[in-house]
């Protein structure tokens, strides 16, 4: 048992230093793309900040001059989702929850705090770039492993496993949506190497371009991407992996409070859902639409464990 | 010029005294640059663990550092008995003053304290009239403010039993002292501060209100992560293993105050508060507060929760009630106070108001209510100008004052880049009440760190250092 604001913190903490980590992840993804799209550049950034949930403030502020999109993913204080505004927000509730943390968590959690900030303070130059989002995997990768060695498997750890993989999903399926904002392939270009190079850019994205060459060994196809960023439990970042850590998260509650919510239903379904669809099947639903489908219902889970659990 | 100020390390012929002799002669072994190299290492585990403060009214430095200066201030053994017992003395009269002044109140009736000192004092709750807390314990919690200005004389500069804070710095000094120079403690025998938070938990615990059945859950209440004291807060909750609360997470349910959890709402026995008397309770106080919980005041007079320190304690830190404090331990103890007051002046008074006014430039003023060093003019020190304004403010509300001389207080050296330069310092005991009185040894050493500046509060530049108590 612990407060329901505890949880809320702790919860909302781990969703953004994992917002963090994949805000840097896209811009990455950005610039690649960019290094071989350059005649279409604007279009890309917008993509981009589409994915990232943040093109309608993007533009009420800029308009639709895109050279302000990488400082405004990176370190821009009006995104929300910015890398700088996630590692605050993050520190923040880390702070709000300071007794829930172990010192080696809350150490790692104030250092990549205060090394980001001095990082971002300034607009940052495209050759530092790729330096800083390596320091951003890194910090965050800090965190996370002091958090796995230190802390014991109890109920502060559920609710922080529930916020990464929570937003890591949302994430996840936002990246594989880039395809049909940005990359929606001409029928001339299938199997191209644009877009083979593209669907590069995002396994990239997501740390996978190597995994993937082992689980499929060959080339870029969709439904093959598709399937392993949305069906594969084995991939950290797949849909399934996420909903299988929430699911196994939440009866961990269940079991140790002995109540159930809506959440559990609501996890439940989604987890059947993904074990039993084929690729085949989503791919006939239309992927864009699956995903669509896939982030409310992920909002809605979201929701739920904070009604449930009585965060405010 | 001030007189020369008593230095607690060195005699005037520069020889260590007794209790700095081993230290003396191990911080003279040191390389000197090495010491400056540790000095930046201890600003490092500070930032990096989080240790800060907040100081009001500067938005951009919302979260600043202690500066600690790592030369300890070293009390022997028997200097410190002495201070004990005057402060345990202190702290049962304070209990009993409290007590009596919410109940029968002989201590006016006996023409020791004017009535209106009490009853007009907005520190004063008339809802506490007539109510005892569990094992009749008003202030739980205790810093006595220590200074000293010569060998043998210490004072009590001022009392804190509302919410007296500070103490992690005296934990977090001591741990970073020994991190960085264990060898020094293996030479110097020095009484252990560590236990503190597990003290602070038995002594809440052991006063519980007496229906409260099996283990009582204990929480401190925060106003928030913008207080500037929430380091503090957190860091006692976590090492005390209690719940961190803030308003918004409490609610009076079947007249007990109650947590929201992830299991529904859960009872809180003990409530170390460290939101002032006017947030507590909307429904009593400030109707505006969002800081404290609607009805706890309901529940605490009907015996079911125990407040720490007890609400209405704060009269006790009124700098009016301190220049009665002599009269005040003498009447509940039957004994002459063993700690001396620093002479004060009330101003509220005519014959006092005239000769302060004319001797501004040689003494301290003070607002009776005020604390962390604002809203005062050292005399000494400030301009003409400073001092003239200020004469305006004490003609327009005089009993709003109290003025004392400039003490030269006593220096401790610190560390600079050329070497060890003295500097003033004063010293917070904390003091824990529960059915018996417990003085940990020790304290926080807050430390003037410009030179010849008399003002030690960490909002005006102050600094920190371990405070030693020497073992026999």
């Amino acid at each position: 048992m612990l407060l329901g604001r505890t949880a809320y913190g702790l919860y909302w903490m781990f969703r953004y230093i994992e917002r963090a980590e994949n805000s840097a992840r896209l811009v990455d993804a950005g610039l690649r793309m960019s290094l071989t799209r350059s005649h279409m550049n604007g279009d890309l950034w917008d993509g981009v900040l589409q994915t990232s949930g943040v093109g309608d403030v993007y533009e009420s502020i800029y308009g639709q001059n895109w050279s302000e999109a990488i400082d405004f993913l990176m370190r821009d204080k009006a995104n929300p989702s910015s890398v700088l505004s996630c590692i605050e927000t993050a520190r923040h509730n880390a702070r709000m929850v300071r007794t829930a943390l172990t010192r080696e968590t809350w150490e790692a959690t104030n250092e990549c705090w205060l090394d980001l900030k001095a990082l971002l303070a300034r607009r940052l130059k495209p050759a530092d770039l790729p330096e800083v989002i390596d320091a951003v995997k890194r910090k965050t990768g800090l965190i996370r492993g002091a958090f796995h060695g230190s802390m014991l498997r109890n109920d502060i750890f559920n609710f922080s496993r529930m916020g990464t993989f929570i937003e890591r999903a949302d994430n996840t399926a936002r990246i594989l949506d880039v395809k049909y904002y940005v990359l929606l392939p001409a029928v001339t270009q299938v199997g191209s190497s644009i877009d083979n190079v593209q669907w590069e850019s995002i396994l990239r994205s997501v740390s996978a371009h190597r995994a993937y060459g082992w689980v499929y060994e060959g080339e870029y196809k969709a439904a093959n991407i598709a399937d392993f960023l949305i069906l594969n439990n084995r991939m950290p970042r797949s849909l399934a992996y996420c909903y299988e850590q929430i699911l196994g998260n939440l009866q961990h509650l269940q079991r140790e409070y002995s109540d159930r919510h809506a959440a559990h239903d609501t996890a439940e379904r989604t987890m059947k859902s993904l074990q039993h669809h084929s690729i085949k099947d989503v791919m006939d639903q239309g992927l864009h639409e699956y995903i669509e489908d896939f982030i409310n219902q992920n909002n809605q889970l979201s929701q739920e464990i904070s009604e449930g659990y009585r965060f405010l | 010029m001030a007189p020369l100020a008593f230095d607690e390390m060195m005699t005037a012929d520069n020889e260590p005294r007794p209790p700095y002799k081993t230290y003396n002669s191990w911080f003279e072994s040191q390389d000197r640059s090495r010491l400056i190299a540790k000095s930046k290492e201890a600003e490092n585990i500070f930032r990096k663990t989080g240790i800060t403060f907040a100081v009001y009214g500067h938005a951009d430095s919302s979260e600043k550092l202690i500066p600690f200066d790592l030369i300890p201030r070293i009390i022997s053994a028997s200097e410190w008995r002495r201070l004990a017992q005057g402060i345990e003395q202190r702290v049962i009269a304070l209990n009993a003053f409290l007590d009596d002044i919410y109940h029968k109140q002989e201590i006016i009736k006996a023409g020791r304290i004017p009535r209106e000192l009490i009853e007009r004092n907005d520190a004063f709750l008339p809802q506490m009239i007539g109510m005892r807390p569990p094992g009749g314990v008003y202030t739980h919690i205790v810093g006595t403010d220590i200074v000293r200005t010569a060998e043998d004389q210490f004072y009590v500069l001022e009392d804190n039993a509302r919410t007296p804070s500070g103490v992690s710095y005296m934990l977090e000094n001591r741990e970073t002292m020994m991190q960085m120079f264990p060898d020094l403690f293996h030479e110097n025998r020095v009484q252990p501060v560590e236990n503190y938070p597990y003290l602070l938990r038995q002594s809440l615990a052991s006063l519980a209100p007496p229906g409260c059945q099996g283990k009582p859950r204990i929480a401190i209440l925060t106003p928030g992560i913008y207080n500037s004291a929430y380091y503090e807060h957190a860091f006692l909750a976590d090492q005390m293993g209690v719940e961190l609360v803030e308003g918004s997470d409490l609610r009076v349910i079947d007249g007990r105050v109650k947590m929201r959890t992830t299991r529904g709402y859960a009872q809180i026995d003990v409530l170390y508060r460290r939101v002032d008397d006017d947030y507590l309770d909307p429904l009593t106080f400030k109707p505006e507060s969002v800081l404290g919980v609607p009805g706890i005041m309901d529940v605490y007079r009907a015996g079911n929760i125990t407040i720490a320190n007890a609400p209405g304690t704060g009269i006790c830190d009124d700098k009016a009630i301190y220049s009665y404090m002599p009269e005040i331990v003498e009447f509940y103890t039957g004994r002459k106070a063993l700690l001396e007051n620093v002479p004060t002046w009330r101003c509220s008074e005519p014959d006092s108001l005239k000769y302060v006014l004319e001797n501004l430039a040689d003494l301290v003023i003070k607002e009776v209510h005020g604390s962390g060093g604002y809203g005062m003019l050292v005399g000494p020190t400030a301009t003409r100008k400073e001092r003239a304004l200020f004469a305006e403010k004490l003609k327009a509300r005089p009993g709003n004052y109290i003025a004392q001389p400039t003490l030269s207080l006593s220096t401790v050296p610190i560390l600079v880049n050329k070497g060890i330069a003295p500097r003033h310092v004063d010293l917070r005991p904390y003091v824990l009440v529960s059915d018996k009185v417990q003085i940990i040894p020790g304290g926080l050493t807050r430390v003037a760190l410009k030179a010849g500046s008399l003002v030690v509060n960490s909002s005006q530049g102050g600094g920190t250092k371990d405070t030693w108590v020497l073992e026999d």
